[in-house]
């Protein structure tokens, strides 16, 4: 059994993550006094998108089919090492959230190239705004996963959420509390949620992460779209666990435990989504560099405690 | 309690990032208030126990000053001196963040350095003295005249902090004293600022460069 | 009698607020100068009962109906200046007032006309800050005397902002900000000194702190000193420091220049004179005495070098009393007996620098204009004035007999008996440069050949305006022909407060 709970894990984690955008979608829909999609619609659409036959323009290369399996398949790799419910992955190391980071990173560098290879100009602006927007959101994250390093005396991802427990927050709440507003911010985003982008938008102007999608089609924008929801999911992940460390109950109790947050959070970001206006482009860096300074500041004051 | 006070110091701090983000006027002088009444709290939880009635009514006079009477008072001049709603920066906002995250480093570096008496509330002493270069950050780089008096406010919440992180217990009649004078004082730039509008048609203090012996040209004219 | 001596300008600075009638109100100011001189004179009489001098010099005896206020030489020296300057400053103000009533401002070089802040308001502040400024001299105890010197800040704000135009609103803004940012450091200078005695629990009282210096936390003193001399040096004009100084003199009225100058500089002077007591007490003359000296001969330096250009007399005065700053923290550093020339400096130059205030207030009266090279053959406009003008040029530049002179002459010999050749070698070029580039100014203005301007009328010189600035010039003569016995303990005694030898 305990060598099938890591992969119950995984597998609980790939199927689940895209409901995370419908209960978005239906909590942004109650606020605005609609019905709203159905909470399964996700699934729905990947289930239809894989069925259809790619479209590719003429101009594109291999980079651009390459582009979106790439990047589903770094998301897919790093859920690997994601601990869930403070328990261990079946991918685990030392130092692997560096390796983290660059699994995000290539996820990034893919989805940017295959954008760029369309030759469209379009294209080429939200890449060049994704890529701006992840100099200041890289930094802020890595100094959140760093502090937490600091906390925890562990360079793995499952040792630190694994070490993590409810006395850590009785003693390092300020820096826990700093962290999970910098992951906060952080998921966002790099999530292109709302102070930063806006999922909804077809603006191509406006849009950043969608308009640097918007040639794909069939399968292709199926890995996207569920690589988009992994990529949800694993922050969401992470601030879960720091909220609600690992509590030693029963392996069942925590996992639906840890379930219950993921959809409080996702519920969160559809709160926040509805209540505050998006921001003005120029002024996205500002939210992240605050991600930083959270982060900078958690890390901060655990070096000198 | 030092839980509590721990997070009320980490909020001092973001209140001085804040600061150096916001771009509203009266935002602005919300925040100062904010970290006026949050410092007021501070004094309270020191000690074991209920606190003497003294340090409440003085806590409570130094919450309703800075909470209420400071914000009303910056408001009201910045309504009838016409300021703008920006607080126009000379340098952008991640420019003052990374300034205030590097007081913040340089004041832990610092703080760790002073002979300072244990305090044991951690970050108290490093959060003053980035209170104090917030201040002194707001007032050198924001070019409207009321933020500076809100960067003098800041530098007094620091240094407030600061007296609260030593325990130097002053008799109540000089607290009493320092506070009216930094009544007066928000009072008497209050009422400056109101001339400055007049006279110049804005508070930007970038156009108050009349005097100086730099200049070459004829002054006055 | 302290008490009375703080409530009298007190009283009398809130009825100022009150009173309708303008004669009545400068009666007011007048009356209350001269009870408050005559308060000072008797306060500083029972110091010295019967001529036994030394023995009362020695251990100040407080007041005990109130342990915050008591005198001892240091601040009876202070209490001196302030309120003999204010007693001709008073009388200065009476008849300066009563002109301006009749002619408003007209300030020829800005080309354009401007109000006058209510003369209530003007001498209500007037008064108050008169009292702020005992209170800080007889202050005995340091947080008190902090709250107090930015008392004298902000009551001395509204004054520079007398005449309601542009320039001297800046210079308000200035001063106002400037200041309090400078003193908030002092206030985190005095925390640092409650830090210092918190072992051996001695509070911010003067008297425990000068007795138990020895048991003080050495580094936290030394903190503390720095802060309280950055922000007390803010506030007295010491050079990296004075940047809002020289606006600030410049663009009030003469009289509150005056003020400024003798009386507002003073009292940050203390605040710095007492912190360097308590530090020379616990053993760390040489620290602050290096820092005194630093920054003394850095605000020469300044001063000298601002003086070569300058275009504007006030101005021009106003980076004098930065010089003379800079002499008295030289000769505070230096210890020994060049503490006791410092005192004497302070004093003459506090009288000096008011008296040539009040006459470039005649001739800006006269001439209309602060600009230096528009002013010419002022003897023949105005040759009291003239007259004045040159005579308080020789004493502020130190040149014998003066009490300036004095003083300068007690700094340098100490500074050579303290083998610091360098630092006399130093002192005295600038002094020289001082000496020259004043003399140039000076010199133009008073002599040459003057074009009467179109439609002017004769100028009168008012003896009231006249009287005041020629009554301190005589007395810094007479300080420097014969220092009366009194006046020689009264300076050994302050003297010895600080930490100088006899």
């Amino acid at each position: 059994m305990e060598i099938v709970k890591p992969l119950l894990q995984f597998l609980a984690a790939a199927l689940l993550a895209p409901l995370l955008p419908g209960v978005i979608n239906r909590v942004k829909a109650f606020f605005a006094g609609r019905k709203g999609r159905p909470l399964l619609q996700l699934y729905y659409d990947l289930a239809k998108l894989l069925r259809k036959t790619p479209v590719y323009s003429r101009t594109t290369t291999w980079v651009f089919r390459a582009g979106p399996l790439l990047g589903a398949a770094a998301l897919v790799t790093a859920l690997a090492l994601l601990p869930f419910a403070g328990r261990p992955s079946f991918l685990s190391f030392d130092g692997d959230f560096i390796f983290l980071l660059y699994l995000l990173g290539l996820a990034r560098f893919a989805t940017v190239l295959a954008a760029l290879d369309t030759g469209s100009a379009f294209e080429g602006m939200g890449a060049s705004r994704e890529m701006q927007f992840a100099v200041f959101a890289e930094p802020a994250f890595f100094m959140g996963l760093a502090s937490l390093a600091r906390v925890t005396g562990q360079t793995s991802l499952a040792g630190m959420f694994g070490a993590l427990t409810g006395g850590t927050w009785s003693t390092a709440a300020p820096v826990l509390a700093l962290l999970t507003a910098s992951f906060f911010l952080v998921l966002l985003a790099e999530n292109s949620r709302v102070p930063a982008d806006d999922p909804d938008t077809h603006l191509e102007l406006t849009m950043i992460h969608e308009v640097m999608v918007l040639d794909h089609s069939g399968p292709d924008l199926a890995y996207i779209l569920y690589g988009a929801a992994l990529k949800l999911w694993l922050f969401a992940a992470l601030i879960g666990s720091t909220v609600l460390p690992r509590h030693s109950g029963s392996w069942a109790g925590d996992s639906a435990l840890f379930l219950l947050m993921m959809f409080g959070l996702a519920a969160a970001v559809g709160v926040v989504e509805s209540v505050i206006a998006r921001l003005r482009l120029t002024k996205v860096p500002y939210m992240l560099i605050t991600a930083f300074a959270f982060s900078a500041l958690a890390l901060i004051f655990q070096m000198g405690r | 309690m030092h839980t509590l006070a721990e997070l009320i110091i980490v909020f001092v701090i973001l209140l001085n990032l804040a600061l150096s983000v916001t771009g509203g006027l009266a935002a602005c002088i919300r925040l100062v208030a904010v970290q006026g009444v949050v410092a007021g709290i501070l004094p309270l939880l020191a000690g074991d126990g209920a606190p003497h009635a003294r340090t409440v009514i003085f806590a409570a006079a130094i919450m309703l000053l800075k909470g209420a009477v400071f914000p009303w008072l910056l408001l009201r001049a910045r309504d009838r001196s016409g300021a703008g709603k920006d607080v126009e920066p000379l340098i952008s906002y991640p420019a003052s963040v990374m300034l205030c995250l590097g007081a913040f480093i340089a004041s832990s570096w610092l703080g760790s350095r002073l002979p300072l008496p244990d305090t044991g509330v951690a970050w108290i002493v490093p959060a003053s003295l980035a209170t104090i270069f917030t201040g002194f950050l707001l007032i050198t780089t924001r070019s409207k005249a009321i933020t500076q008096v809100l960067g003098y406010l800041v530098i007094e919440n620091g240094i407030y902090i600061f007296g609260l992180a030593l325990f130097v217990e002053q008799p109540l009649m000089v607290e009493l004293a320092i506070l009216l004078d930094v009544f007066v004082a928000v009072f008497v730039m209050g009422i400056a600022i109101f001339h400055i509008s007049r006279e110049f048609d804005h508070i930007d203090t970038a156009e108050l460069s009349e005097l100086s012996d730099w200049r070459r040209g004829e002054y006055g004219k | 009698m302290t008490t009375a001596l703080m409530l009298l300008p007190l009283a009398a600075g809130l009825a100022a607020f009150l009173i309708r009638s303008d004669a009545a109100r400068r009666s007011l100011l007048l009356w209350t100068a001269r009870g408050h001189f005559l308060l000072a004179v008797l306060v500083i009489g029972a110091y010295f009962p019967g001529g036994s001098l030394i023995a009362a010099v020695v251990s100040p005896v407080p007041e005990p109906s109130s342990p915050w206020f008591a005198y001892d030489p240091l601040g009876l020296l202070f209490l001196g200046i302030a309120s003999l300057l204010f007693l001709g400053a008073a009388q200065y103000a009476v008849t300066y007032l009563a002109a301006e009533k009749r002619d408003p401002g007209e300030d020829a070089d800005g080309g354009f006309i401007f109000n006058n802040a209510p003369e209530a308001v003007f001498t209500g502040c007037l008064l108050l800050f008169l009292s702020a400024m005992t209170a800080v001299t007889a202050s005995r105890h340091m947080g008190l005397l902090w709250a107090l010197i930015e008392a004298t800040t902000l009551l001395s704000a509204p004054l520079i902002y007398f005449h309601r135009h542009k320039r001297s609103l800046e210079a308000t803004w200035k001063y106002l900000l400037i200041c309090s940012v400078g003193i908030a450091l002092a206030l985190m200078g005095n925390l640092f000194l409650g830090a210092a005695g918190l072992k051996s629990g001695v509070g911010l009282d003067l008297a425990p702190l000068l007795s138990g210096a020895g048991a003080l936390d050495k580094p936290l003193l030394k903190a503390a000193f720095l802060f309280l001399f950055v922000g007390y040096g803010t506030k007295m004009g010491l050079s990296p420091f004075h940047t809002w100084l020289p606006d600030a003199y410049s663009e009030s009225p003469a009289v509150v220049s005056a003020l400024l100058s003798g009386v507002l500089s003073t009292a940050a002077l203390l605040g710095i004179l007492r912190v360097n007591a308590v530090c020379a007490s616990a053993g760390l003359a040489d620290f602050t005495g290096g820092l005194l000296v630093l920054f003394g001969l850095l605000s020469v330096i300044t001063a000298a070098l601002f003086m070569l250009g300058q275009r504007d007399y006030k101005r021009m005065l106003a980076y004098s009393s930065i010089e003379h700053m800079g002499i008295i923290a030289m000769g505070a550093g230096l210890g020994g007996g060049a503490v006791f020339g410092a005192l004497l400096a302070a004093l003459s130059h506090s009288l000096v620098k008011a008296g040539l205030f009040f006459t470039s207030g005649l001739i800006l009266a006269a001439e209309k204009t602060r600009r230096i090279s528009d002013v010419k053959g002022l003897w023949r406009r105005a040759p009291r004035t003239a007259v004045l003008w040159l005579a308080g040029f020789f004493l502020i530049t130190g040149t014998p007999p003066s009490g300036v002179f004095l003083g300068k002459l007690i700094i340098l010999r100490e500074a050579l008996a303290l083998k610091q050749y360098w630092l006399a070698g130093a002192f005295l070029l600038f002094l020289g440069l001082l000496f020259g580039g004043m003399a140039r100014v000076f010199i133009s203005m008073t002599f040459g050949e003057r074009v009467p301007k179109p439609g002017e009328r004769p100028f009168e010189e008012r003896a009231g305006l006249l009287a005041p600035a020629a009554a301190f010039l005589v007395l810094v003569v007479l300080a420097g022909l014969y220092l009366p016995a009194w006046l020689q303990s009264l300076l050994a005694g302050a003297a010895a407060n600080i930490g100088g030898k006899l």
